[in-house]
């Protein structure tokens, strides 16, 4: 049977029927357009994610509190506070040879105020080398000192946009600001780092450690540590040092028994590329099922069309017809149906993701609109599947008639 | 011998209920023939041709055309022989709507295998000018009066340069005129030797082919030749 005069002839049908072959296909369109630009999302997401997560720095070495095996996330992922990491336990690891330098965090929520401002802001307690491992540094003013830590000072650094919310133009140096109605004096604002990852870093305001724990929480453990190490090699032996002083200052004697968990950044990266990768395909499998749907409304329309077309399919038969190529004919029709759905899908799903990178670079954010040529590949090619699956009831319908009964039918 | 037909039977099974629409039918139709199978309706003329036809199957019987015997043929060789060896002429001419002269021509010629598009294009365009339809090629069938539409259909049912020519109350849904010129076509179709049969409830229209078998409640009631045969040109009068 000639290719191209079949294909003219489904032309024809899909055109006479302009509106019933549009909402037909919508159901194709918006299965498409969904896949497409759900994986293009969370491509985007991944890579501003690991970006962020790269950024900080493929030296750093992160210690949590509680233990995990090598390729789950750490108990603290799920919510539940561990308190065995302690603040002693950072000064020790600072000892280790290679160490740059450590910090360890302890993060509250509070209401911060400047007389009648006021605003709901995380604060964190860090220790004095915090700029380093972070690799940032003040914009005016000093960082928190070791004094600071010794002696529960009440100091406070502002992130560039808490300084911005709240003193405008003013110098908010040696100015007096109350967190949860305890006075701390400002004594720095940080430099301005965009925002990264799940919090602004630019939104935040860090106070000593010790007087986050013994000031404002009431706690003596430490949420978590990150430590920088000098070179890129020596952060394999530094894991294993780090765990050998977290073990002696614990007292475990047995390796499974670690309250501790100790990860690289490069291992941290592998761990949230391939959360981030499943989550991906999962969303993806969901917008998948709109495909489905769609093929269902093709299948229906195809019925439509097979039982209209009852009298030409018995002409056709009359003249010569075989089984198959009535099967052709229509396996075809449903095939390009969903053809033409899925390419204005996929310039559908484009349009969606360029819009989406647009609203959220205007947030500010380093985001990368990525259409992966698999993702375009793979939903065109699932949308013809469709076609051709749920087109083949209808067209077998189609080649089982009998000659005689179809010209029959009016 | 073209067409031989031997104690063919076919009954109908609705509900349970089986009711005979032919009854041990036996004939023979030579190359050349112009035979019309008359009838009123429900007498089993159209079931009748159905079967020459190949469209449908007896129930028992033997049905022989051109030395193959149908009960022998599946269904793929069944398409071959209608594609290759029958032409059909339908009362309501069905042709595709929508598809333009040409194409509708030529639509057995897309299930003929090995038939390659330019040769059976120039054919087309040929027998469309022998039946005087060289300005209706482009045009669509609704643009076609009812005449022209069922020389159109004439002329698909030629592109393949059948065997036999299968035209089931070819006149049933014209004007007398044009009626007149249908019947002038297959009687010329018929001179030039093609084998043709043809049903009709019409007397008048019968008288136009050669020979003239009568059915009744499924049976053969009469086949008579025709001393002298109709000429249509002269004009049917009913």
């Amino acid at each position: 049977m000639n290719l191209r005069q079949t294909l003219k002839y489904i032309w024809g049908n899909l055109t006479l029927n302009k509106t019933r072959s549009l909402l037909t296909m919508l159901g194709i369109i918006i299965g498409v357009a969904a896949v497409i630009s759900i994986i293009s999302v969370g491509a985007s997401a991944q890579d501003l994610l690991l970006a962020q997560v790269k950024a900080m720095g493929t030296n750093l070495i992160g210690i949590l509190p509680g233990a995990s095996d090598d390729q789950g996330p750490p108990s603290a992922a799920f919510g539940i506070e561990v308190t065995t990491l302690k603040y002693e336990d950072a000064l020790e690891i600072r000892k280790l040879p290679n160490i740059l330098a450590i910090s360890a965090y302890i993060t509250g929520r509070g209401t911060v105020s400047y007389f009648s401002q006021t605003k709901e802001l995380n604060y964190t307690g860090v220790m004095p080398e915090y700029p380093v491992v972070e690799d940032t540094s003040v914009e005016s003013g000093r960082f928190i000192k070791q004094e600071d830590m010794d002696s529960l000072a009440r100091v406070a650094i502002l992130g560039s946009k808490v300084a911005t919310d709240f003193f405008d133009q003013e110098d908010p140096l040696e100015k007096s600001i109350k967190i949860n109605q305890v006075v701390f004096k400002v004594v720095g604002v940080m430099k301005e780092r965009g925002a990264a990852g799940l919090q602004n870093q630019d939104e935040q305001v860090f106070i000593p450690l010790k007087t986050a724990q013994k000031i404002m929480l009431g706690i003596d453990h430490v949420a978590y540590i990150r430590t920088k190490v000098d070179k890129e090699e020596n952060i394999d032996p530094a894991i294993v040092q780090v765990k050998e002083v977290l073990r002696f200052r614990h007292h475990i004697k047995d390796v499974i028994k670690d309250d501790f968990t100790v990860r690289s950044i490069a291992q941290a990266l592998d761990i949230l590329s391939s959360i981030t990768q499943a989550l991906k395909m999962f969303l993806g499998a969901v917008a998948a099922i709109s495909l489905v749907v769609g093929g269902i409304g093709i299948m229906n329309i195809m019925f439509v069309t097979v039982s209209e077309r009852t009298k030409e399919i018995g002409l056709r038969k009359a003249v010569g017809a075989k089984r198959k190529d009535i099967l052709f004919q229509f396996l075809i029709e449903s095939a390009a149906m969903t053809l033409i759905g899925g390419i204005l899908g996929i310039i559908l799903g484009v349009l969606i993701s360029g819009a989406i990178a647009l609203g959220v670079n205007y947030f500010d954010y380093d985001w990368r609109f990525i259409i992966t040529p698999l993702s375009v590949l793979s939903a065109v090619f699932m949308a013809a599947g469709v076609g051709l699956i749920f087109g083949l009831w209808p067209a077998n319908r189609a080649s089982l008639m009998e000659a005689i009964e179809a010209l029959r039918r009016q | 011998m073209l067409i031989k037909l031997e104690n063919i039977a076919k009954d109908y099974v609705n509900d349970g209920s089986a009711t005979s629409a032919l009854r041990d039918v036996t004939m023979a139709i030579n190359e050349g023939e112009f035979v019309a199978i008359m009838g009123a309706s429900g007498s089993g003329k159209s079931t009748l041709m159905h079967i020459i036809g190949f469209l449908d199957k007896a129930t028992s019987g033997q049905y022989f055309f051109d030395g193959e015997e149908a009960n022998q043929l599946d269904d793929n060789k069944l398409a071959e022989i209608r594609n290759q060896k029958i032409g059909f002429v339908f009362q309501a001419y069905n042709l595709l709507a929508r598809t333009s002269v040409l194409e509708n021509v030529l639509l057995p010629t897309i299930y003929t295998p090995h038939l390659d598009r330019k040769t059976s294009e120039k054919n087309a365009r040929q027998i469309l000018e022998k039946l005087n339809l060289s300005h209706r090629v482009d045009h669509q069938p609704n643009q076609l009066s009812g005449g022209e539409q069922q020389r159109a259909a004439i002329v698909r049912a030629l592109i393949n340069n059948p065997r036999l020519i299968l035209a089931d109350e070819p006149t049933g849904n014209l004007d007398s005129k044009s009626g007149q010129e249908v019947m002038e076509i297959l009687q010329d179709l018929n001179e030039e030797g093609r084998t043709i049969v043809m049903v009709t409830h019409e007397k008048y229209v019968a008288e136009c082919a050669r020979r003239i078998i009568t059915l009744k409640d499924g049976q053969i009631i009469s086949d008579q030749k025709l001393a002298s045969q109709r000429l249509a040109k002269d004009g049917l009068v009913k």
